[in-house]
């Protein structure tokens, strides 16, 4: 059980974690999300008691980590594959880890058989990939056989067969009873892994919650229409006709359309009653990493712009056209829009940086309301707002006010250069 | 988790979706729960210690330099000297060129031995197995000064043994002259050592660590020399007296000057600030972040 309270930490007069407070509980795989510098390793040390919180406390088992009694005995971590000597041999690492915290030396010959690394434990270190790197930070983890597991990304540089092998570690730690707190950006590692999640964007929480929920709430379940190419005007006629009846009608770039808020069959009678053949109409299920990177879109901190090489490209020749940028690339929310409740705002990022606290409530939009895609055909609509936010040109939905709109972001990058 | 610190605060509230029993009682260990102490850390810092190869070449090159050169020299005064030059000389004294050539390697493998960890990352590892991060420190200053002791002693012995072999001019030391020509300078050595490694644990940073200790060995010796200036006589003489190789010299019961350290004064300056520096990085080591 692990227990953050209003935890807090500035390095000088950036705040790395705000007020975060949260519960880790056993018998879960807990999944910690977030962007990068969003605060996920900064917490980690805060629970191993490596930094000090500028404020608030974190304590497991209800004892903050530098007062916990036998603490390698109850708590294992894996906060960095490199953390290691690379001059030492892996068995020699472990053995005198296992020496600090009173294990016996046999113990350390039983995790390097767990973690398949038997065959270089006499092998420096140095000279080890990184997944024999994560390997090895997972064999120190589990050297006391501890109740709370940390792992901080303990994926990165894992071969799809090492992937699969800590996907199910992590469950069958879990289901032992421990607690197990797993931070990743993977999102469909989590998806398969996780029980639980905690979010947080630039050091705020922006979720804690079952990841059923988390999806389900955040998710922007969608269908999608394809009218016949050969005629723009049934496009036209489709999308008057659906928002009419209340649904919420996005172009997409290809030409199709994207419905929410109406269930599939009632598209097709819509259709139907307008006399517009489809050629196709699909239902999305938004991922997990869709439904994340909408919460935390407000929230990166690190975010990619168009590589425009201002100035040493060669000018077009007349009647040239400029290649077209892959979509996506350096937009703000070019992944599926927002779910119809929460009217193109991401939900609970607060406004301006580290303003008021957001509160206990994470929870996003209302989680009661049912989705209708989720449910059976016959459910009742829900009256989804009409058509709030007006298709923006180049078919890019409404991009949330706080993420910087693409001109914004543009000049401030070339002045850099 | 033998300890009863563990208790559930609350069970398991019931929206807990994956809690689909009662309220997990958490995992219990079979492997027998030991209460660390500065023991435990002592055995790991030795198997640290031992298991990489700087030691090995720190070590190494120690033990070439400091015999290396004490037979070197004592062969060359051996060779050139003529009858009566070395009457009344303390052959021992020849020791001293090895030793402070060699104490540079010393300086080294101390400040290896914490800022290392630094570089390395491996800190956060140790830390995160033994949360009082005093022992750490403090099994470390007691590992490493126990070799550098061992090592410098064994070396210096052996030169010292050669030397008297060596120079038959030279009158027999006394008993007091070998007690500080080598058990004085082994511990002088090491504390230089110790005092490395507490610089390197405050600096966390192994270049710059060597650095400041090799510049305060040398700096003191090398500002006075070029101090011509009359009006700075005084603050030459002590820079001279108190400079880490005439220190060391005094162990020989030789001195730059008649004033100054003398006996046995340079192991009590240097355990002096090793123990206000240890001081100093025990402290910060509570309050840092690592």
């Amino acid at each position: 059980m692990i227990e953050a309270v209003g935890l807090t930490k500035r390095y000088g007069d950036k705040t790395a974690v705000y007020n975060l407070s949260f519960q880790v509980r056993p018998g879960a795989v807990t999944g910690f999300l977030g962007p990068n510098g969003s605060g996920k390793s900064t917490t980690m040390r805060m629970i191993l008691g490596l930094d000090n919180p500028t404020a608030g406390t974190v304590t497991i088992g209800g004892h903050p980590y530098r007062r916990l009694p036998n603490a390698p005995r109850q708590v294992g971590a894996l906060l960095d594959a490199k953390a290691v000597h690379g001059g030492r041999s892996a068995r020699n690492h472990l053995l005198s880890l296992a020496q600090l915290s009173g294990i016996p030396a046999r113990r350390v010959d039983e995790v390097l058989g767990v973690v398949g690394l038997q065959d270089v434990a006499k092998k420096r270190s140095k000279g080890f990939s990184l997944g024999m790197g994560q390997r090895l930070g997972i064999a120190a983890a589990l050297l006391g056989d501890p109740q709370v597991l940390l792992f901080d990304e303990p994926v990165n540089g894992l071969d799809p067969e090492g992937i699969l092998w800590v996907r199910n570690l992590m469950k069958a730690l879990a289901a032992e009873g421990r607690t197990v707190f797993v931070s990743s950006h993977l999102m469909s590692e989590m998806a398969l892994t996780a029980d639980h999640l905690i979010v947080i964007g630039r050091g705020q929480l922006l979720a804690d919650m079952s990841i059923t929920d988390f999806i389900s709430a955040n998710s922007a379940d969608f269908a999608r229409v394809r009218t016949p190419d050969s005629d723009p005007q049934l496009r036209e006629k489709l999308s008057s006709a659906l928002t009419e009846a209340g649904g919420r009608v996005l172009p997409e770039q290809d030409g199709a359309l994207r419905i929410m808020g109406l269930p599939l069959p009632r598209i097709s009678d819509i259709a139907h009653d307008a006399g517009v053949r489809l050629w196709e109409l699909s239902p999305h299920q938004a991922s997990l990493e869709e439904a994340y990177m909408r919460m935390t879109q407000g929230a990166v901190d690190y975010r990619s712009t168009i590589d425009q090489k201002s100035g040493l490209q060669q000018p077009l020749p007349p009647g040239a056209q400029p290649p077209m940028p892959v979509p996506g690339q350096g937009q703000p929310g070019w992944y599926a829009p927002p779910p119809p409740q929460a009217g193109g705002q991401p939900p609970t990022v607060p406004q301006g940086p580290y303003g008021a606290p957001a509160g206990a409530s994470p929870a996003g939009p209302a989680a009661g309301q049912p989705n209708p895609y989720a449910q059976a055909p016959a459910a009742p609509q829900q009256p989804a707002a009409p058509a709030p936010a007006a298709p923006p040109a180049g078919g890019a939905p409404a991009p949330a006010p706080q993420t910087a709109p693409q001109p914004a972001a543009e000049p401030k990058s070339e002045d850099a250069r | 988790m033998s300890t009863p610190q563990s208790p559930m605060p609350q069970a398991a509230p019931p929206n807990w979706q994956a809690a689909a029993g009662p309220s997990h009682p958490g995992y219990t260990s079979p492997i027998p729960v030991v209460r660390t102490h500065l023991g435990h850390a002592l055995a790991s810092e030795w198997t640290k210690i031992r298991s990489v190869r700087s030691t090995m070449w720190t070590l190494g090159v120690f033990v070439l330099l400091v015999v290396g050169i004490g037979l070197l020299a004592g062969a060359a005064i051996a060779a050139n000297a003529s009858d009566g030059d070395l009457n009344g000389e303390n052959p021992l004294s020849f020791g001293f060129f090895g030793l402070l050539l060699g104490s540079m390697c010393v300086i080294t493998l101390g400040v290896l031995t914490t800022a290392s960890e630094y570089g390395t990352g491996m800190i956060r590892t140790t830390m995160v197995a033994c949360p009082s991060r005093g022992r750490v420190l403090t099994a470390k200053a007691i590992v490493f000064f126990a070799v550098a002791f061992v090592v410098t002693l064994v070396s210096a012995s052996l030169v010292a043994v050669a030397q008297v072999g060596m120079l038959d001019g030279a009158r027999e030391p006394s008993g007091a002259e070998w007690f500080k020509g080598t058990v004085g300078v082994s511990l002088y050595i090491a504390l230089l050592g110790l005092l490395s490694l507490v610089v390197g644990s405050i600096i966390r940073h192994s270049a710059g660590a060597i650095t400041i200790m090799i510049g305060l060995v040398l700096a003191p010796l090398v500002i006075a020399l070029f101090m011509f200036s009359e009006s700075l006589s005084d603050l030459r003489q002590a820079l001279f007296e108190y400079s880490i190789p005439n220190q060391l010299s005094v162990f020989y019961s030789n001195s730059l000057t008649d004033s100054g350290p003398s006996g046995w004064d340079p192991l009590w300056i240097a355990l002096g600030v090793t123990a206000v520096a240890f001081a100093g990085a025990y402290a910060l080591l509570q309050k840092r972040d690592v």
